[in-house]
């Protein structure tokens, strides 16, 4: 399947973090390749949101909603950062 | 919602009015969530059309068979109803003087939509930018906002190709093909020249222009992609 890309998962975000996020920036913690929020592989068909490096394929965030608590998972990355 | 305008067979524009509305950046979109009466929720994405200086909000939405939100927002919907909205939201597939050009912008079916509110904002603050729009569609009467673009494309600064993949009118003298590395080379702007390139359509659509743009030489990191396509969100 083809995956969709961070901006598809903004809104989600946003209530999430209270901020806009897409512009944001994470490190793949398995292959250390940098990308914005914007640029990642999304996959929505998944249980929850699985979000994915470009370059390696590594789970780097996934967010579930569940009964109106969002569950996000950030262990695939190993730095994340908002721009100011 | 003020008003529904139908742009092509399976593409309607809805006009709404927004109280207390934030305002928006030129390529944002915001977030559909419609509820049924036992609660049930679905929620879509889906670009605004008009630029941060028209005065109503404009989504442009495309009529999807299996399309739970995009059959009501299309068919069901009448002025006067309201709808639920987040947004606006995305900060990453945004357009604004500040960035500069040139700009080349990459549109697939109603990938076009976001495209749409660039080239209305760009018109808005009169930015002299050179804008070159590559917008690829079935066939002409598939070609959303075909008369604004048609007017737009008149402007110095922004030149509109369009090419059709599946018919052609007679005598049709643009492009006729799906886009192609020899297609996207003789349209984009050389690489030394650095052009900002905002592709957005089906997946399998900005994956191929924005991989071949890079095969050209455009450095990834000017290249921003915002894909579509079938959601089960």
């Amino acid at each position: 399947m083809d995956a969709l890309d961070g901006n598809a998962i903004a809104g989600t975000l946003v209530a999430v973090f209270g901020r806009e996020m897409t512009t944001a920036t994470g490190i793949c913690a398995s292959c250390g390749t940098r990308s914005m929020v914007g640029e990642l592989g999304v996959y929505l068909r998944a249980p929850g949101m699985v979000v994915r490096c470009r370059h390696c394929d590594n789970v780097v965030i996934v967010l579930v909603e569940a009964h109106g608590v969002t569950c996000v998972d950030l262990r695939g990355l190993a730095a994340f950062q908002a721009v100011e | 919602m003020l008003e529904l305008v139908e742009e092509t067979v399976r593409t309607k524009s809805i006009v709404l009015e927004l109280p207390d509305w934030v305002g928006h950046r030129a390529g944002q979109h915001v977030d559909v969530r419609l509820t049924a009466e036992d609660g049930y929720q679905a929620q879509r994405s889906y670009s605004i059309a008009s630029a941060p200086e028209d005065r109503d909000l404009v989504l442009t939405v495309e009529r999807l068979d299996d399309g739970e939100v995009s059959r009501y927002l299309t068919d069901v919907l009448r002025p006067g109803d309201t709808l639920e909205l987040r947004g606006p939201v995305g900060g990453y597939f945004v357009w604004e003087q500040s960035l500069g050009g040139p700009l080349l912008l990459v549109g697939g079916g109603s990938g076009v939509v976001p495209l749409r509110s660039i080239l209305r904002h760009h018109q808005a603050i009169e930015s002299t930018v050179p804008v070159r729009l590559l917008y690829s569609a079935r066939s002409l009467s598939d070609v959303i906002y075909r008369e604004e673009l048609m007017r737009i494309g008149a402007d110095d600064v922004i030149d509109i190709r369009f090419t059709l993949t599946r018919e052609q009118p007679n005598g049709w003298r643009g492009y006729s093909r799906r886009i192609d590395q020899e297609l996207l080379d003789e349209v984009a702007w050389p690489p030394s020249e650095r052009p900002l390139v905002y592709v957005c359509g089906p997946t399998g659509f900005a994956e191929a222009a924005a991989n071949t743009l890079a095969e050209l030489g455009h450095e990834l990191r000017q290249i921003r992609t915002e894909r579509f396509g079938p959601t089960g969100a």
